[in-house]
């Protein structure tokens, strides 16, 4: 009988399969392999992976580690609240701290040349959004999460937050600037 | 069995436990109550969001996402689904339901969680979102209504399970129960992991927001919310097929094209479903790659495998019913001949295209581990649930609603040709909008977000003219949507409480009820490829599907490709 009856044969379980329904599972299931084989097939032959490099830390530790970087290699500053461009050496570790309502310091970085990007948030959950590139990552606070990146475009992204963070969370804006190598 | 416990209802030859009965109305009328608190929300929301509006200032539209978050995917959907499972349960069984009085407890539960919590984000203090992530705080009693309305729900998942007993003990069925009341146990199953999940959350943030308890976690609080976010989503995703399979029955007096196999793919909904809470945290510090494909993917996919399933199998189903009623001409004309001004059909054909198309494609997209990197956050997000969870599950629910107002509440539906256009304007409306917001957030405008212009940002930034047309679109066809919405309201509440009561009239048969009655139910006869085409019981249906497999597979590969021009990671 019908699907909201109970089922006409007692042993519904032998009545064989129509054809229409085992082809579309056979097509459906091999469409279902591929799209799964996609994801291991990209760690190993894509160039867009995140890594799993993460590490447990506190604002305070974290907050050192930024400082020292912003103290050792900035080269301006930029708006009137003074803001830091922080120009690191390529290959280095790149530490950014996104907190309310800022991404700090800001970032000036060499096209073509590769960087471990560090990133964790002082308070509470913050989204690290780069535009117009358009790469996205979840920033929890008390980890660390490193991002090994090479960006292959030259001139200004911006890091948006878009993970909600109370009142301000539309002002959080930083920049990371691409320069063209060799400066 | 006490006979005058039960009432026939002459239309439909449903049996209904007046206790079951009241029960379900009671249900039924605060879903709709809170439907109707969530889209106001999502009125002023949509028109803070459209950029040329910009209606609301930042406090306020924080707050009131808050509302229409917590009202529409946890208030609304569960507690028209509860109605759904004694519906299920005792109506299609037959059956007198389990312990009513403890039935009533549940719900006077979930009314008062219900309350407290939309008093706590009323006053201010709770602008949190649905998902209250840790360590962002929130008044104690938001997560003390959500935890009053997970448990008053889930005595009532127990009170649908004690039911299935009691009919089988009773004998009220030969046989097995029927496919809608099986897939509503998938559902059940379902909710009893998700709302424990939402327990072993829930209730320590209550009492670290309380000071009992001093640290949570940020990311575990992530993994484990998530393990009741997403899976409650399959609750819906379960009810909605499950509702979808009813009207097939209801309408077209479809049976499944076999039992077999739509059991086996409600089977795999319960077996895998509750992986992919990896879908929300791709992109989160730490998680191992090998956990998140395995999970993202609920095992191989095997649960997007069964939704393909449904996905064939209920207008499949639809179109064997009505070959067999004579509509065999080439592929479609099954499908060109169906009650298009029924609202009971349409709604649930719109709503099963719908997710499919929107929402099921987009969804896999965005869950691929990899392709998250360009969505994760951006309003794509809620342009993929709302093509599920709204156009899916919200408007499948809709439609059930015009069959259960002559039924349950014995009313003709009010209206009617407001009812015929309804699912038109909701249904066509939503589509629009969820994809203006999958183009916006491609192009990378981020969800939860006040104003995408960054008014008194220290730094700026500009997105392209492209992003804010496509917020302009969205908040149009918003505004389409909301009147469908609101006709959907409108229908319900005059018909249920001003409405003519179908006892009134002196026959059943006048145009007003017709419109919404059910098809006797048919039984095709000679098996069912007799009227197929290419040994195909449903040619055409399998036409629609290899349609919707080549769509899939096209915007699959773009994804990839649009994500291999973004900067190296590793
Ligand atoms: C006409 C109907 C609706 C319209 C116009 C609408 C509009 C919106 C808008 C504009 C947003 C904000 C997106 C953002 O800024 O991130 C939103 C969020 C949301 N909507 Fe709807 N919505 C509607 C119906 C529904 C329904 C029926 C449901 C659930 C069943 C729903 C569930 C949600 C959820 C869960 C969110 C996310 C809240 C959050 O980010 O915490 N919506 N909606
Ligand atoms: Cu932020
Ligand atoms: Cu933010």
């Amino acid at each position: 009988m019908s699907a909201i009856q109970p089922p006409a044969e007692l042993v519904w379980w032998k009545q064989p399969l129509d054809k229409v329904e085992g082809t579309w599972i056979g097509i459906a299931l091999v469409w279902s392999l591929i799209m799964f084989f996609m994801m291991p097939f990209w760690h190993v032959y894509g160039k867009q992976n995140l890594s799993s490099e993460a590490y447990r830390t506190t604002p305070q530790a974290y907050m050192a580690k930024t400082q020292a970087m912003v103290d050792q290699y900035t080269i301006r500053t930029e708006t009137s609240a003074q803001l830091p461009v922080v120009r690191p050496p390529p290959g280095s570790d790149v530490y950014l701290l996104g907190r309310l309502w800022q991404w700090w310091p800001l970032l000036e970085l060499e096209k073509g040349q590769t960087y471990r990007l560090h990133i964790s948030s002082m308070d509470w959950n913050h989204g690290f959004s780069l535009q117009p590139v358009n790469i996205n990552t979840q920033i929890i606070p008390g980890y660390e999460m490193v991002l090994t990146v090479t960006p292959d475009t030259s001139g200004e992204q911006t890091i948006i937050c878009n993970e909600f963070c109370g009142i301000g969370h539309h002002t959080m804006l930083g920049k990371i600037y691409v320069t063209e190598g060799g400066r | 069995m006490s006979n005058e416990l039960f009432r026939t209802c002459p239309e439909s030859g449903l049996q209904f436990h007046r206790p079951a009965e009241r029960l379900m109305k009671a249900h039924a009328v605060v879903a709709v109550v809170i439907l109707l608190i969530g889209g106001i929300a999502a009125l002023l929301v949509t028109l803070t969001r459209w950029p040329a509006v910009h209606l609301l200032p930042a406090d306020r539209f924080y707050q009131l996402l808050t509302t229409h978050g917590v009202n529409m995917l946890i208030f609304w959907m569960i507690s028209f689904e509860i109605a759904i499972l004694y519906f299920c349960s005792s109506t299609l069984l037959k059956v007198r339901l389990a312990t009513p009085k403890l039935a009533w407890v549940g719900f006077t539960l979930m009314l008062a969680g219900i309350i407290i919590n939309n008093l706590a984000v009323a006053s201010g203090t709770a602008s949190v979102m649905m998902t209250s992530y840790v360590p962002m705080p929130a008044n104690p009693n938001f997560y003390l209504g959500l935890i009053l309305f997970a448990v008053g729900a889930l005595i009532g998942c127990f009170i649908f399970l004690a039911t299935l007993v009691i009919a089988k003990d009773e004998k009220t069925y030969e046989g097995s129960i029927p496919l809608v009341t099986f897939g509503a146990l998938t559902a059940c199953i379902i909710a009893v992991f998700t709302i424990a999940s939402g327990a072993i959350i829930l209730v320590p943030t209550w009492l670290w927001s309380l000071g009992y308890i001093n640290h949570i976690d940020a990311a575990m609080y992530r993994v484990v919310w998530w393990a009741l976010g997403h899976s409650s989503q399959q609750i819906n995703v379960a009810a909605h097929v499950s509702v979808w399979y009813a009207i097939a029955a209801i309408v077209f007096g479809a049976r499944p094209l076999s039992e077999k196999v739509s059991r086996t793919a409600f089977f795999l909904y319960i077996a895998f479903l509750q992986l992919a809470s990896a879908h929300h945290l791709l992109v989160d510090p730490g998680l191992s790659a090998e956990w998140k494909i395995f999970n993202t993917s609920y095992a191989m996919y095997l649960a997007v495998l069964a939704s393909m399933v449904h996905g064939l199998t209920v207008p499949g189903s639809i179109e064997v019913a009505q070959r067999a009623k004579g509509y065999t001409n080439g592929l479609f004309q099954w499908l060109r001949k169906a009650p298009w001004g029924n609202p009971i059909f349409s709604g649930m054909f719109i709503s099963l295209v719908g997710f499919g198309f929107l929402g099921g494609i987009s969804g896999v997209v965005m869950g691929t581990e990899q392709i998250n990197i360009i969505i994760h956050n951006t309003i794509y997000v809620p342009g993929h649930f709302h093509a599920t969870v709204v156009i899916g599950s919200t408007l499948a629910f809709m439609s059930l609603t015009y069959f259960l107002i002559p039924t349950l509440f014995r009313k003709q539906v009010a209206f009617p040709a407001i009812a015929r256009l309804q699912p038109y304007f909701f249904g066509i409306g939503m589509s629009v909008f969820a994809l203006a917001m999958m183009g916006a957030g491609t192009l990378g405008v981020e969800r939860r977000h006040w104003d995408m212009a960054f008014t008194g940002a220290p730094l700026g930034f500009e997105y392209p003219a492209s992003a804010y047309t496509m917020m302009g679109i969205m908040g149009l066809a918003g505004m389409v949507a909301i009147i469908g919405g609101a006709m959907y309201i409108l229908v319900t509440v005059v018909s249920v409480f001003f409405g003519k009561s179908v006892e009134s009239e002196s026959s059943y048969g006048t145009a007003t009820t017709r419109l919404m009655r059910a098809e006797p139910i048919f039984i095709p006869e000679g098996g069912h490829s007799a009227a197929g085409k290419w040994g195909f019981a449903a040619p055409g249906t399998f036409v629609l599907a290899m349609f919707f497999l080549v769509t899939f597979v096209l915007y699959y590969a773009v994804n990839w490709k649009y994500l291999a021009s973004v900067w190296p990671l590793s």
